[in-house]
């Protein structure tokens, strides 16, 4: 292999990330009044047990189904088919054939479609971007996701991936969110079983209400686990 | 080279070492109670790191690459172009994705209810841009120079003037939040955030350079800033199927 380009380093999204990275529709990964949509919200503190005010919180994940829409989900799908290189607007990076039909990005599609146009929930956008208020709390609008192949014929339990940035923070920080009432999937799941027993509930959310609950402690007791991505 | 899981080909990004500034920096305060103190434990990739939002067009406004002219009238300071391309660390541009900018005006002030040091709002800048690279990875924004803004990190602190960049990529692996600096800023050298990144030639990364041939002119100076994000490995299968 040839010599790799230097890569460019993380920063600090700073205190005022708000006015470019607070979006009005950021934490609706599927838009309001979706069946079986589940509400997630939570707190993120920092080692002192104060709430932390200015942080972002990104989350991506899997349709109900298990399927992502894009170019290197190599699975096939019920609906696939070669979509039209011209009628694709946001062409896929690399000239891979998108093996699913174009995005409709006409004017009049909801923003919340972009990027998903086969997924059996719609306007599923898989990405969600909350960032934290006064208060230090994000919430989130969302399906839960479907169990996904891993390795070795493995089974990974319904999880999202969570992305965590703030002032104070030099680079951002991954951990992953799974769902209650999973036990099973979890006693199974790749990475789960990688994480010392007592430690395993900080990345699983509680049932709270009629939501569900996932705080996020960055540092000290019952810190949440990060992860080497 | 990818790793096969099941029967699934994957592309798999190369762990990055020695690049990126330690959570813990203590010369920036406000890491001290922020970073984790667990080790970290390791997440093989697979679906759900390897794909990410291809977040498109829908998301960006006719005027969102024009910092200047999204107001009645025109900001005050120095009109600049920043352009620049996103890469993989492979070469390859990323096509098609998300940039967003965000900055402090002129004077070093941003828009934003937590920023009240005395330095004047400009009513004609919010100091907010997104834009989308187009097939070759290219980006271009027109703004004003920011101004250097003073901070309470330490005696007679200064952030050298810096326009905040994200990046998604085309994979969870891949998202980036950086700073773009200008040569020569005589305030590097007692910033904790530029130099909390340790290799030099990772720092001078995130320095723009001049560049005449983007200054237009009687109009505005040119800044050349490539971005540089985690890449996969090459494989024979992809080679064939970019050949297609």
């Amino acid at each position: 292999m040839i010599g790799r380009l230097t890569l460019t380093p993380s920063q600090t999204v700073g205190p005022f990330l708000h006015i470019a990275l607070e979006w009005a529709d950021g934490p609706y990964v599927v838009p309001d009044g979706t069946p079986g949509a589940v509400r997630i919200s939570g707190t993120v503190y920092d080692g002192g047990g104060q709430a932390v005010p200015d942080a972002l919180i990104e989350t991506w994940q899997a349709d109900p189904d298990g399927h992502f829409a894009h170019p290197d989900d190599p699975r096939d799908r019920p609906l696939a088919r070669p979509a039209p290189r011209s009628t694709t607007l946001a062409a896929p990076p690399r000239d891979r054939p998108l093996a699913r039909p174009a995005p409709q990005t006409t004017p009049a599609a909801p923003p919340r479609a972009e990027g998903v146009a086969d997924s059996s929930v719609a306007a599923f956008r898989g990405f969600g971007r909350c960032p934290t208020d006064s208060d230090g709390r994000f919430w989130l609008l969302t399906v839960k996701p479907g169990a996904l192949p891993g390795a070795d014929g493995a089974t990974q339990a319904p999880h999202l991936d969570v992305t965590v940035l703030g002032r104070g923070m030099l680079d951002r920080v991954v951990t992953r969110l799974y769902f209650p009432d999973d036990t099973a999937a979890h006693t199974a799941d790749a990475l789960l079983s990688r994480v010392p027993q007592e430690r395993r509930h900080t990345l699983i959310a509680e049932p709270d209400g009629d939501g569900l609950r996932f705080d996020i402690r960055l540092q000290g007791e019952g810190e949440t686990v990060f992860l080497d991505l | 080279m990818t790793r096969p899981a099941n029967d699934l080909v994957l592309p798999y990004y190369p762990p990055v070492t020695g690049v990126h500034p330690p959570l813990n920096s203590p010369g920036y305060r406000s890491t001290a109670l922020r970073h984790p103190v667990e080790p970290l434990v390791l997440l093989p990739q697979h679906l759900t790191e390897v794909t990410g939002p291809l977040l498109g067009a829908g998301r960006v406004g006719e005027l969102d690459h024009d910092l200047t002219r999204q107001h009645v009238g025109e900001p005050q300071g120095q009109r600049i172009i920043v352009h620049g391309r996103v890469l993989e660390d492979n070469g390859r541009p990323v096509r098609h994705t998300l940039v967003e900018i965000w900055q402090a005006n002129a004077a070093g002030r941003y828009r934003h209810v937590a920023d009240n040091w005395p330095a004047p709002l400009d009513p004609n800048f919010t100091g907010v841009g997104r834009c989308i690279t187009d097939s070759n990875g290219r980006y271009r924004f027109l703004t004003v120079r920011p101004g250097a803004y003073p901070w309470r990190n330490h005696d007679n602190a200064w952030r050298p003037a810096h326009i905040h960049f994200s990046l998604f990529g085309r994979a969870f692996t891949q998202r980036l939040v950086t700073q773009m600096y200008f040569p020569d800023d005589p305030l590097f050298f007692q910033d904790p955030i530029f130099n909390s990144v340790p290799d030099e030639r990772a720092r001078r990364r995130m320095i723009a350079s001049y560049d005449h041939d983007t200054t237009t002119p009687e109009w505005a100076l040119g800044f050349a800033f490539d971005i540089v994000l985690r890449g996969p490995e090459a494989s024979v299968f992809e080679d064939e199927e970019d050949d297609e």
